[in-house]
């Protein structure tokens, strides 16, 4: 295997030829937070919050879709990247409703958690508001789109893992949702296998149980992983 | 060893906008703290601390909770800000608006009180429905619920759905000292 | 050999909408009425010839000097048809037309210099005959039968030529990274998908000479080693969409497309993809996504395109006015059309004029041109003699060029040094009324509405943006405000996933930074908004 070293915010890593900037970041415990992204998905660098500056390079680069190159000088936690993280953070707040005091993902919520990384004790851009409905036609889950932060996870998880491709998105701009089927209520879905992997790997309180009310929902983001690895290893064979 | 003169106690206020008194009540929380608050401050304004009508000057120190959702709220929000050094928003609704503010969701936030009375007192009553209508007595709802920041300028905010005694206690104490406390980390910012 | 004399009557959409194809019926009549035919006097709608604003146009190639007629009325129609067969113009109180006449020494047409609208105004765009006739596919089958693709590679980059949908990567250096890629199939795309408000060079070039492209396409599909290709062309433009289908079934009847082109073994198949309204989709990543029938959403690069595009084989996607100047270039040389134009920027561009100018139109200009004899000379400046405030370059994504700064030459360099962008070519001119403020808001309600909404900062931030704006645009903005002007504009601009994100601030930094005190004095207490500082550059 061929290796590949880079520096991290000071610090020598050496890597697998192959890796993600983003890796590299964590082989040298930067803490480069990340949202849309979720090992065993394909990257698709939206959040924006795993931007980072590398020497040479004019523009901030995605760390979780960038291949991590020989010699590489990375720099994860300068104070223009945290002040845009913070930003981020704020218009992710402000462009839905996002209420943790009364939402299912209280306490085991990634955006809740995210505000905290970044050191956001409050908005500086004002809430919009946004009327967003609620689909409660699936008789085990629930879709509060007024939660969803478009990251896609559920839409990759489905058609990458489980294979149904119920989810993908609508509209555009600050109307975007995600979809499911042809745009029917989810209930009506026939493709969806009611397996629930898009409500465990949701980082919000969008998707959820229905058994589940405020501060009850349990996530499980390490399913595609495991998944994925059980596959290209085909350790179903010898199990 | 000479004993060192007693310091001025530091006036603090505590102001209950739109909000369920849930911080006041984590702050109540704050238990045997409380006596050693007494000792450094003298609460001159507060729902749970004094009977005082009327937001007295030159307060050192204002724990605001709540949204603003009325003339009330603003009123005393803009009065409040002329007569105190330092003003926290204290819990969610405060930073957030939070669950107030969920009425903002009817109308497209532009004039949610009309919508959220209009729903409250006519579509959802019985066939004697009415809009309340007392000038003077009940405050008018603004047509949105704001954070307190949005009206005034903030100069500390302690989010938390309520935030617990901990936290405050973490933010107060560096305060009672003339230092600003490290608003950092799960224990003091986490929302919700 | 005597031509007959002809009337071209541009049927392009900009004099149709005034009323062309009613005058030209008209026209055949008053010929038919005079006893001519069409051998005595040609009468064949054409493209675009350049002064929009002054449509229907016509052109009268008689036994004298050329001459131009534009906003004749129907029933003018006899004294045009006059006016082509007399030998001499008649002058004073005897020209019926004297109103109607265009002087084509006046700097608009005296000062252009066409190459790729060498055929636009001239050649019949629904005739391939008439292509052929003009020389269009002569390159095409030189290239093929002499050259090969290495030498045509190299014809294209000693050429200079940089893209012309606005970035400006050099063509040759493009090319080069499909061709060298490694064996496989490979595409070539035209993106027609043109939505830059005030652009409309790329709907002339399909709507006036649409063989021109397809053989400039051919001829890079030859060069990068393509066999099959697409022309994305937004839905707005139906009548672009029309003659290039039509010119493409032409082109396949006479096998100039499809295999064995020119009895050679060169195969290319082109087929038109129609947008489907997303301005996004001119952005080339979601516009590769589109042409496969997926959501046009823009993806991280690298991988560029030229690497792994279309179905994940490389792709050279190329802008039509870059594909449509291609064969020029070949015919002339690489060398003649580095000769042109500046240092860093070689060539001819070709501009859309529109906005508080006298002449509206289409502007093919040598590159480095000042952009004070764009909008002054050729354009005429602003109707009412009053000065120029502004020109706004590259749309939403480009920025506003002061008055002061109107001596500035016209090249990729200059204009991003000046907070603006080359971009696709839309250029509008402001009079001294206009609100900066309104402009910066009314390009950033474009960028809301058309973010695609992958990316945060560019589906939030430009809400955020264009409500900040609003505070500016009512006068009640604060010092605050105007920090968080400045702070999310750079936020948007360096954190986006894509250039429409990028860019979406520039019309807001650009006015920001040559019209400051337009914002300042919008606040509510302008004193306190110059306290809070400028753009940090």
């Amino acid at each position: 295997m061929s290796v590949i070293t880079l520096n991290v915010n000071g610090q020598d890593v050496a890597v697998p030829a192959g890796a993600s900037l983003l890796e590299a970041t964590r082989a040298a415990e930067a803490n480069v937070p990340t949202l849309c992204h979720l090992e065993g998905l394909t990257p698709v660098s939206s959040c924006r919050l795993c931007l980072v500056e590398v020497e040479g390079s004019t523009k901030l680069l995605p760390a979780c879709s960038t291949a991590a190159a020989e010699g590489m000088v990375v720099h994860t936690h300068t104070p223009r990247l945290r002040e845009y993280r913070r930003m981020t953070v704020e218009l992710f707040f402000a462009e839905g409703n996002h209420v943790c005091a009364v939402c299912v993902a209280n306490t085991h919520c990634e955006l809740q958690d995210m505000a905290v990384t970044v050191g956001m004790d409050h908005s500086r851009f004002p809430y919009q508001y946004p009327q967003r409905p609620v689909d409660a036609t699936h008789p085990q889950f629930t879709l509060d789109h007024n939660r969803c932060i478009l990251c896609t996870r559920c839409v990759r998880v489905c058609d990458e893992i489980e294979g149904a491709h119920v989810w993908d998105i609508g509209s555009r701009g600050g109307h975007c949702h995600i979809v499911a089927g042809l745009d029917e209520p989810w209930g009506q879905v026939q493709a969806c296998t009611s397996c629930g992997k898009c409500v465990d790997v949701c980082p919000t309180g969008a998707l959820f149980r229905n058994s589940d009310t405020t501060a009850e929902k349990q996530p499980n983001t390490t399913l595609p992983a495991l998944l994925r690895t059980a596959r290209e290893q085909r350790r179903w064979h010898n199990q | 060893m000479a004993p060192s003169p007693p310091a001025a106690k530091l006036r603090l206020a505590t102001v209950w906008l739109a909000g369920c008194s849930g911080c006041h009540m984590s702050f109540l929380d704050l238990d045997e703290f409380l006596f050693d608050l007494a000792e450094k401050v003298d609460v001159v304004f507060s729902p749970v601390g004094t009977d005082v009508k009327i937001y007295p000057e030159a307060v050192d120190i204002a724990l605001v909770e709540g949204a603003v959702a009325n003339v009330d709220n603003l009123e005393l929000a803009l009065q409040l800000r002329q007569r105190t050094a330092l003003v926290i928003s204290f819990g969610d609704c405060a930073v957030t608006a939070n669950v107030p503010g969920l009425r903002n969701l009817l109308d497209g936030g532009h004039d949610s009180a009309k919508a959220v009375l209009e729903r409250g007192y006519l579509e959802l009553a019985d066939a004697t429905g009415q809009l309340p209508f007392a000038p003077g007595i009940v405050p008018e709802l603004l047509p949105r619920v704001l954070p307190l920041h949005e009206v005034i300028p903030v100069d500390l905010y302690l989010p938390g759905c309520p935030p617990s005694a901990e936290r405050i206690r973490e933010a107060i104490t560096p305060l009672l000292a003339g230092e600003r406390p490290a608003q950092e980390g799960s224990a003091m910012l986490r929302f919700g | 050999m005597s031509v007959p004399p002809q009337l071209r009557c541009c049927d392009a959409s900009g004099c149709r909408s005034a009323g062309g194809q009613a005058l030209r019926t008209a026209l055949e009549g008053a010929r038919d009425a005079a006893g001519l035919d069409a051998e005595a006097l040609t009468i064949k709608p054409v493209g675009c010839l350049r002064l929009c604003g002054s449509g229907p146009l016509v052109a009268c190639d008689g036994p004298g000097p050329s001459q131009l007629f534009g906003g004749v009325e129907p029933e003018q129609a006899g004294a045009l048809i006059a006016a082509s067969l007399a030998t001499s113009h008649p002058c004073g109180s005897g020209d019926a037309l004297a109103a109607h006449r265009l002087d084509l020494e006046d700097p608009f047409f005296a000062l252009q210099q066409p190459v790729v609208l060498e055929g636009c105004g001239q050649v019949n765009p629904e005739s391939i005959d008439d292509a052929i006739a003009f020389g269009t596919y002569a390159q095409l089958h030189r290239v093929l039968q002499e050259l090969t693709p290495e030498q045509v590679r190299d014809e294209v980059r000693r050429s200079g030529l940089r893209g012309r949908g606005g970035a400006g990567y050099p063509t040759g250096l493009k090319w080069d990274t499909v061709a060298l890629q490694p064996p496989g199939p490979r595409y070539v795309v035209c993106n027609a998908d043109e939505g830059d408000p005030g652009a409309f060079m790329d709907r002339s070039v399909l709507e006036s000479d649409p063989h021109r492209l397809i053989e400039g396409m051919a001829i890079a599909a030859y060069a990068v080693g393509a066999e099959r290709g697409f022309v994305y062309v937004r839905a707005e433009y139906p009548l672009a969409i029309e003659r290039l289908r039509l010119a493409l079934q032409q082109a396949r009847s006479r096998h100039l497309l499809g295999n064995h082109i020119d009895g050679t073994s060169f195969n290319l198949r082109l087929e038109v993809r129609v947008g489907a309204g997303a301005y996004v989709c001119g952005e080339e990543t979601a516009l590769l996504l589109s042409i496969q029938g997926q959501r046009g959403m823009p993806q991280p690069r690298p991988p560029f395109p030229a690497q792994s595009g279309l179905w994940g084989a490389p792709t050279l996607i190329n802008n039509v006015e870059t594909f449509t100047a291609v064969p020029a270039i070949l015919r002339q040389g690489g060398d003649w059309y580095g000769a042109i134009g500046t240092e860093h920027s070689k060539g001819t561009k070709v501009f859309a004029l529109s906005g508080a100018v006298v002449n509206t139109g289409l502007v093919e200009v040598p590159m480095g041109t000042p952009l004070r004899t764009v909008v002054e000379v050729i354009g005429g400046g602003v109707p009412d003699g009053s000065p120029i405030k502004a020109v706004q370059t590259g749309g939403p994504s480009g920025g506003c060029i002061p008055a002061e700064r109107l001596d500035t030459p016209v090249d990729y360099e200059s204009l991003l040094e000046l907070g603006s962008m080359m971009g696709s070519g839309g250029m509008v001119v402001m009079g001294e009324s206009t609100s900066m403020p309104e402009v910066a808001r009314h390009f950033m309600g474009f960028s809301v509405n058309e973010s695609c909404g992958k990316c945060v900062p560019c589906r939030a931030g430009t809400v955020q943006l264009a409500q900040l704006l609003d505070r500016f645009v009512e006068r009640r903005a604060t010092a605050a405000d105007m920090e968080r002007l400045d702070a999310l504009c750079q936020m948007v601009k360096v954190t986006s996933l894509c250039g429409l994100g990028q860019s979406a601030p520039n019309p807001v930094l650009s006015t920001l930074r040559w019209f400051r005190h337009e914002y300042e004095a919008a606040c509510r207490e302008p004193a306190a908004c110059v306290a809070a500082g400028g753009v940090e550059r």
